[in-house]
């Protein structure tokens, strides 16, 4: 419970900030400290100084851009809830945020550590995938924008560099009348998914034209499903709904444990990726 | 003045703890403390062959480092203190610290003293050691067998102790049986997870020779007796005191090395220290509890007349023998397998074995939710195999309630119950035919929905002290409490149980107050401190309240008479024409002539005006040593839905309706209840400490070990009927673990109920989705679930039953 010796930096400006990271000697970055913390209580995570970017204010809020939103990277989960915003234009997001946790992670987890951090199982980044955000990233060698679907790499890995910090993110404006459902089955003491889907789908007159679902702790990091274009062009009848979702785990490589098995894990993904499609379809207009 | 006993008032140890205005021991502060850390064996089973503390002696701000070969000879082995007779119990050494072989991942290797908590834990990653892995094993069948892993040369194939529960003839009845069935079950190993770890803080006064060990303790005088036997000084030398202690669970009632080490460390350094476990810490080498195989058999009419029940039970103690482990699943389990049924012949064979995990002893409940679940789990499966509605069968086989003190196939003497009203009541709030003929409706629309409803019974209130010696437990059972009267009146009561969050502060308080007439404020509850409370055995078993309870009730009553005595005095009046009316001594007759107790207290204290021959001063002691146990006993019923496609359960109501006799304050038996309720249901549906096969605990933190949370768990519906105990003047019974014995059968009933229809008959707990899926699967193709561990699929109830008397040594089935 005790962490080694390590020095701790507050960051009063961005610049400031970047120039810590630029020294490349294994600084890490702090936000709500829920995940990182604890691997550091544990000495699993050694890192010789955390740089702690809550107080950029920069880097924190909620606002409109371009019809759809701009999510600074140190804004909280509670925030996230509070946001009549996106509550109108991404139901998903306060949908998956309100199992995170419990009330005081949500008041201090905060969404772009959640996304830096990538672990294979927390629910944020396959929302992220479904809304096709883009993280915006800076470094004192510049500025990058990354789309999500190239961002999580593998398990606790990113497209991040080391030297590099995540600014916001920017999620694009839904297409019209769509429907977005997350639903995740939570391994009991972690409160991580078992297996979470995040779907998007939208119909034109009565035809999809539109069906996005991301998995999250299925594999070894949250991907979009692929055989969700078998659903555009059709009228989503049950049979092609239970065809795509049960083509949903191919390609993956399921992981197993102690509280899922691969070959439940597996079963549970499909059942799971066809019942958020059936709630996001029925969510659409 | 509204009556005391039986009011429902807030708890008065609250406001302390919920505004963080308690003293837990980690909240000790001594001047020149120092802070202890453990090196702790990161494998099951291994010799060492080489330790170094060289550098971790240099180590900034440490101040000692000791290891096994500083205390060798110098100190004595923690004791197993419940010596079962009759079952060649062999316990060998516990040392406190490990010299040359280590036995489970978190026996202590060496210990660190340092300036600060994190400069002592800093310390442990420089101290060397060099193992030699050697075979391991968790499970406690596979440990009993030739061939398994050796643990302790002085104990042959692990095992621990046979022990042999026999009444009647089970074998004829198993032979005469109309109808058997037989069950594999698995009682999972769990770990108790108290809120608050445990922690040692030690002060040693070499001038007078006197240590003082403040410590996370269930019951101090019985530590204060263990540790004069680990350090080898006499027991008055040592005061034990248990401040504010954040829940035990049965976690802390056992000796450990660490808090004995503290000492001994406190004693060499002629400074305070201070240890804290970090939850990780504790889940490795606080015990654990449960961790049964078990093989059942049930024998019946095909009307439902239960005739027999057969038992061999595989149970697991860890490396090493914990303080009461042997007592757990003998004593507390296998005594109690008649349930609230007449099942005249009964044979349990218990092997207590050795395996390479955390040392398992009494958690909540101890040895009677193992009995309680395999009970009722085959009272359903006998009740589906002859067509029977479970209910029926439990109603029919009730000890009724005119049979009352009833003695049971193994000797126990139940002390009162009336069985058939708790059940009544637990079905007429559920409305069970209701529900009976919904699941029908639903199962049609592919819903799954099942009931489970179980009728438990509660050994408990533990005394009497013979019978804790004839069953070879090391102490006495009996219960303590002084009662002083102020000058001004106030009360204190000096008691010998040690509560930590069971609300005695309170209830005791009511009976006292009752007594005296008087307002709750003047009366006092001390407790948690050898030096200042008589004697005791603590607070475990239930048995605080009737026991230690009633000692309070009986010095109360001695208080009262000396003070009637002196008021008959002040009144010049015969004591027999005094009597207590309306809050106060009054003279028969002319009640205007009176004398409150507040009155007679400062009568008494200043001793002015005394009767002939008493003494001064208004106090009492009592010893309360009951006749026999009590049996607290109750009735649950709990719905479920199961999803078939995700396996996931979820529990849609819960009734419990008790009876644990008269209730002092109905608001506390209730919060006792519904804790006990969460804890099986935990239990039933999502605890599970796991190991893998090389004895690392994979379940090693709260990401991966279920405790419930508020969010998880279901409304609990509760209702009571009331049974007084004729043992005790409160006839009251105990409820702190009741709940905790009905819930996990309860809840695991409802889930199989609700799977009948897929032919399955048990799915071992806890029934998480993985398992509840894997059983389903394995049931619709039959072959597959062999390798599922926990699952039992069965196409056909028929595959349940056993032809008779097919169970024996090396035939068995395993099915």
């Amino acid at each position: 419970v005790i962490p080694t010796s390590f020095e701790y930096l507050r960051a009063t400006s961005l610049r400031d900030a970047l120039r810590v990271l630029a020294l490349g000697d294994g600084t890490k970055v702090l936000a709500g400290g829920h995940s990182l913390l604890p691997v550091m209580k544990f000495r699993l995570a050694q890192p010789p100084r955390l740089l702690d970017v809550a107080g950029l204010a920069e880097l924190r809020g909620i606002e409109e851009h371009r019809k759809g939103a701009r999510i600074g990277a140190t804004t909280t989960y509670r925030e996230l809830l509070e946001s009549d915003l996106l509550r109108e234009r991404f139901p998903i997001i306060a949908e998956c945020t309100e199992h995170i946790g419990d009330l005081q992670v949500r008041n201090r987890g905060t969404i772009g550590g959640s996304i830096a951090h990538a672990d294979p199982a927390s629910d944020m980044p396959s929302v992220m995938l479904a809304l096709d955000a883009t993280f915006n990233v800076r470094s004192k060698r510049g500025r990058r924008a990354i789309k999500a679907r190239e961002f999580f790499r593998g398990p606790f890995a990113t497209d991040l560099a080391e030297d590099e910090l995540l600014l916001d993110v920017v999620l694009p404006a839904l297409p019209r009348g769509a429907g977005t459902a997350y639903l995740s089955q939570e391994q009991a003491a972690s409160g991580y998914a078992l297996a979470g889907a995040a779907a998007v789908v939208a119909r034109t007159r009565k035809t999809v034209s539109h069906a996005v679902v991301a998995l999250t702790g299925v594999g070894e990091v949250a991907r979009l499903v692929a055989s969700t274009d078998q659903l555009v062009g059709t009228k989503a009848e049950p049979e092609v709904l239970a065809r795509a979702a049960a083509a949903s785990t191919d390609g993956i490589e399921v992981q197993g444990d102690i509280h899922a098995p691969a070959d439940y894990r597996r079963h549970l993904a499909q059942v799971i990726v066809r019942r958020a499609l059936e709630t996001a379809l029925s969510r659409a207009a | 003045m509204p009556t005391l006993f039986g009011s429902a008032i807030k708890r008065r140890e609250d406001p302390r703890l919920i505004t963080g205005a308690a003293t837990y021991v980690d909240d000790v502060k001594l001047p020149g403390l120092a802070y202890a850390a453990m090196l702790r064996s990161p494998y099951a089973h291994a010799k060492i062959t080489r330790m170094d503390v060289t550098e971790a002696r240099k180590a900034p701000g440490v101040v000692a480092v000791f290891t096994g070969a500083d205390l060798k000879d110098k100190v004595a082995p923690v004791p197993c203190a419940w010596n079962v007779p009759n079952c060649d119990l062999k316990v060998p050494p516990h040392p406190l610290l490990a010299h040359d072989t280590v036995r489970y991942v978190g026996d202590g290797v060496a210990l660190v003293v340092a300036e600060s908590r994190a400069a002592a834990r800093d310390a442990i990653d420089l101290i060397d050691v060099d193992y030699d892995a050697l075979p391991a094993g968790v499970d406690p069948e596979k440990m009993a067998q030739p061939g398994a892993p050796q643990l302790h040369a002085e104990v042959p194939n692990n095992v621990a102790f046979t022990w042999v529960v026999a009444g009647g003839d089970a074998e004829q009845a198993f032979t005469d049986a109309e109808v058997t069935v037989k069950q594999r079950i698995v009682q999972q190993r769990l770990l108790p997870t108290a809120m608050e770890p445990r922690a040692a803080v030690a002060s040693y006064n070499r001038g007078a020779g006197q240590l003082t060990l403040w410590a996370t303790s269930q019951n101090p005088h019985i530590h204060r007796f263990l540790c004069s036997v680990m350090l080898q000084i006499p027991e008055h030398r040592i005061r034990v005191i248990a401040p504010e202690v954040g829940g035990g669970f049965g976690s802390k009632i056992p000796a450990y090395p660490d808090e004995a080490l503290v000492c001994w460390a406190a004693m060499q350094l002629g400074r305070p220290v201070k240890w804290t476990e970090d939850r990780s810490e504790n889940y490795k080498t606080t015990i654990h509890g449960r961790d049964h195989v078990e093989h059942v058999e049930l024998a019946g009419t095909k009307d439902g007349r239960i005739t027999g029940i057969r038992t061999k039970v595989y149970a697991g103690l860890g490396a090493y023998a914990s303080t009461a482990a042997p007592g757990i699943p003998t004593i507390l389990h296998g005594l109690v397998y008649s349930g609230p049924y007449q099942i005249p012949n009964i044979l349990g064979t218990i092997y207590g074995v050795y395996t390479s995990g955390t040392p398992v002893d009494a958690y909540r409940g101890a040895g009677r939710p193992e009995a309680a679940f395999l009970i009722e789990r085959l009272v359903d499966i006998y009740a589906r195999k002859i067509g029977m509605d479970p209910v029926e069968v439990r109603r029919k086989n009730f000890i009724a309630k005119n049979q009352f003190p009833y003695t049971v196939a193994t000797g126990l003497v139940y002390d009162s119950g009336d069985y058939e009203p708790a059940l009544d009541r637990a079905l007429t709030i559920l409305d069970y035919p209701a529900f009976r003929r919904q699941q029908a409706e639903e199962r049609k629309k592919g819903r799954f929905l099942g009931v489970g409803v179980i009728s438990y019974i509660e050994i408990c209130g533990l005394g009497p002290s013979q019978v804790a010696g004839a069953v070879g437990f090391g102490g006495g059972l009996y219960d303590s409490a002084v009662v002083r009267v102020y000058p001004t009146g106030v009360v204190r009561v000096y008691i010998g149980a040690s509560p930590h969050g069971q609300g005695e502060e309170t209830t005791f308080a009511q009976i006292v107050a009752e007594e005296f007439g008087y307002p709750i404020e003047n009366v006092e509850i001390v407790h948690g401190d050898t030096e200042t409370t008589p004697q005791g055995w603590g607070t475990y078993g239930s048995r605080s309240t009737a026991v230690c309870g009633s000692a309070v009730k009986v010095a109360a009553q001695r208080v009262k008479e000396k003070a009637k005595r002196i008021a008959s005095h002040l009144l010049e009046a015969n004591e027999q024409d005094i009597e207590w009316r309306d809050d106060a001594f009054r003279v028969r007759g002319s009640p205007d002539q009176k004398k409150t107790f507040a009155e007679v207290a400062l009568m008494a204290n200043v001793a002015w005006n005394m009767p002939a021959g008493v003494e001064p001063g208004l106090e009492a002691s009592a010893f309360f040593d009951p006749t026999n146990f009590v049996y607290p006993f109750g009735s649950h019923a709990c719905t479920v839905e199961v999803d078939v496609e995700t396996g996931e359960v979820k529990i849609l109501r819960y009734i419990a309706v008790d009876d644990c006799g008269p209730h002092i304050n109905p608001m506390i038996v209730e919060g006792q209840i519904h804790g006990g309720i969460i804890q099986g249901l935990g239990e039933g549906l999502q605890e599970i400490a796991i190991y893998d096969d090389d004895g690392q605990l994979i379940t090693g933190t709260m990401m991966d070990y279920a405790v419930p949370r508020a969010t998880q768990m279901p409304h609990l519906e509760l209702d009571h009927t009331v049974t007084p105990s004729p043992v005790n003047p409160l006839g009251v019974k105990g409820c702190g673990e009741a709940g905790t014995i009905a819930s996990a059968a309860c809840l695991v009933n409802a889930v199989c109920d609700a799977l009948a229809p897929l032919g399955i008959v048990h799915i071992d707990k806890p029934v998480t989705p993985a398992r509840v899926w894997a059983a389903i699967q394995a049931a619709s193709s039959p072959g597959n679930g062999a390798g599922h561990p926990g699952i039992q699929p069965g196409a056909t109830p028929d595959d349940a039953a056993q032809v008779p008397g097919a169970v024996g040594a090396g035939k068995e089935n395993p099915q």
